[in-house]
């Protein structure tokens, strides 16, 4: 095989990774503080998805534009949702969360069904077919934008809770729960706090994947499981190990299409999972708690 | 349990055993679709209700379990009963390698629950990759005649596939019950409520877990080997896949997850309800793909918030079952 091709490959499969592991930066984030495995994250991934084809189709929006509104509606939608649900269940044990958010998950799948059907939708504009061109190698200029802006959606949320008062209340809140109450923080309106920051996060994943693949209501199981794969390869919790997950898995996904059959390829993701989860259950850089 | 639980007990035993002579074919095919939930609720209640190991995965013993004793017939003709065997050790032999791994490396909570969806997952996509149980085209058995009894190849009118399913209910029940006053069952309760006091005290957490885990696959196993037979035909993106082993656990969950009639009253209350709705929306003319499963979905939503132990046991004090 030529070695360009394959540098271009494991460039795009980069690019799409760093999408990916936007999307699952959320999931860490809201495991990390509220300590709820969203189960209906790769839902509200294809909700971000369908928000950003509707905004196309009927105002003409950008997907890069469309980031903002949809980004500032998904962190209202996480706000309520933790506040006005899941919020009664962190104390109940696992099942019990889980429950819920299968619930949560069904009811998105098939209201997206019945709102657009189950045929595919994309966005369509010219600029996603042009390549940057660097010597031999190309480069999809959207995919190229796309992860941008996931680098850069990361990069203000590292800052956030490195360097604001609320990001680092809502730290507090993870490392000690009862610490955190007895200082005089609310921590369940920081927990919405949270949860909406993560939807915040999947939206505007959501919004660059609608550059990448066409969208169809039934992806929304098929992310949550990419995004728990992600999380846990990269560490349950830690932010920088979500990008890096997700940087992995989208360069062995692309590389599988050519080493092995491309349907084949969540098979090498999944083993990957339950490799990591045998030896390094803390993921690559996830702390031992 | 106490005289009223028993006399109710007695007349749910004897309206099960006379229904095939008085229901149209098609109330027959709910009635068996409720007692095979109830056969897998059972069997995942055993490893989470029992033992507090949470399982995702458990459409990977459903489906290991059917593909063993599907593949043997239609490749061999070897009939289900060798079959069975076949699927028991399998899935028995996974069962104890996932719960061997993951309690070996103190996994536990979440993340044994993120193994065995990686586990069934895994799975799916190599079945899906397998051309000789078909690919992902599926495995199909032949149909054979629908009004005869042949026990040995274990095909049959419906009203003996309801009743074999009624059997493996009936029996899946005895044996929770048997289990749940074992020695067994109250260390896996122990473990369940406290893993470390549990351990504290003596008990060899590691060797009752797997104990748990192995009984559980077993039992799904056979249920995987009834689908196979009953339904005749096998595809990898079904019966692997995530949704269907949520299906399994909905019902213990809403019924009451670590008691005996919760499995049995969840799967009852769930197929009814789905079977409901869509008589329902058909009645409204409203049948659009997806409306089924929103209400279903705000159902399962409120279910579990105001009752986060289930129906059962909330039904049990109302009808003054619970008391000695």
């Amino acid at each position: 095989m030529d070695p360009a091709n394959l540098v271009n490959l494991v460039i795009s499969g980069v690019l799409t990774g760093l999408v990916y592991g936007l999307m699952a930066l959320g999931l860490s984030v809201i495991f990390g503080v509220v300590r709820v495995v969203n189960f209906a994250h790769g839902e509200m991934m294809t909700i971000a998805m369908y928000a950003a084809v509707v905004l196309f189709a009927a105002l003409g929006l950008d997907p890069f534009l469309a980031v903002l509104p949809v980004a500032i509606g998904f962190f209202v939608l996480g706000y309520a949702l933790q506040a006005g649900l899941i919020n009664p269940f962190i104390t109940r044990p696992e099942h019990s969360q889980f429950m819920l958010l299968v619930a949560v998950a069904i009811i998105m799948v098939n209201a997206l069904l019945i709102a657009f059907g189950p045929s595919a939708r994309s966005v369509q504009l010219d600029y996603l077919l042009e390549s940057i061109e660097l010597g031999p190698l190309l480069i999809d200029r959207g995919k190229f934008y796309a992860a941008l802006v996931a680098c850069a959606t990361a990069g203000l949320l590292f800052a956030f809770f490195k360097f604001t008062r609320t990001g680092k209340a809502i730290r507090a809140c993870a490392d000690n729960h009862l610490g955190a109450k007895v200082i005089g923080l609310n921590v369940k309106r920081y927990y919405a706090l949270t949860f909406g920051l993560g939807s915040a996060c999947v939206a505007v994943a959501g919004c660059m994947m609608v550059l990448l693949v066409d969208v169809t209501p039934v992806l929304g199981p098929a992310y949550t499981l990419l995004a728990f794969v992600i999380v846990i390869v990269g560490g349950l919790g830690s932010m920088a190990g979500a990008l890096l997950g997700g940087v992995l898995i989208g360069v062995s996904e692309s590389l599988a299409g050519i080493l092995i059959q491309p349907s084949a390829k969540s098979m090498f993701s999944f083993a990957l999972l339950i490799l990591v989860l045998l030896f390094r259950p803390q993921g690559l850089l996830g702390r031992r708690s | 349990m106490n005289a009223r639980a028993a006399g109710l007990l007695a007349a749910l035993a004897a309206a099960l055993l006379a229904l095939p002579h008085v229901a149209s074919a098609y109330v027959l095919s709910v009635a068996t679709l409720i007692l095979y939930f109830a056969y897998t609720g059972q069997a995942w209640n055993v490893m989470m209700g029992f033992a507090g190991q949470l399982s995702l995965g458990h459409a990977l013993y459903v489906g290991v379990g059917g593909y063993a004793a599907a593949a043997l017939f239609f490749h061999f003709g070897i009939g289900p009963w060798a079959g069975l065997w076949l699927a028991v050790l399998l899935c028995v032999a996974l069962g104890a390698a996932i719960g061997f791994l993951a309690f070996r490396f103190g996994i536990s909570g979440v993340y044994f629950a993120l193994l065995t969806i990686a586990f069934a997952e895994f799975t799916r996509i190599g079945f899906d990759h397998l051309n000789w149980t078909g690919g992902p085209g599926g495995l199909f058995l032949k149909v054979a005649q629908r009004d005869q009894i042949d026990l040995l190849n274990f095909r049959g009118p419906p009203a003996m596939y309801y009743y074999a399913m009624l059997a493996l209910a009936a029996g899946a029940f005895l044996l929770c019950f048997f289990l749940l006053r074992s020695r067994a069952g109250y260390y896996w309760q122990a473990i369940r409520e406290n893993e470390e006091a549990a351990q504290a005290l003596g008990i060899n957490t590691f060797r009752w877990k797997m104990l748990a885990v192995v009984i559980s696959s077993a039992m799904t196993a056979v249920s995987g080997v009834f689908f196979a037979f009953y339904y005749n035909n096998l595809f990898p993106e079904q019966i692997f896949h995530i949704s269907r082993s949520i299906e399994i656990i909905l019902g213990p969950i809403i019924g009451g997850i670590g008691t005996l009639f919760g499995p049995i009253l969840g799967a009852a209350v769930l197929t009814l309800l789905a079977d409901g709705i869509t008589d329902l929306l058909g009645a409204l003319g409203w049948e659009f793909p997806g409306v089924k499963q929103v209400l279903y979905g705000i159902v399962l939503l409120v279910v579990v918030m105001f009752l986060p132990h289930g129906i059962w046991p909330a039904l049990a004090r109302k009808l003054g079952l619970d008391r000695k």
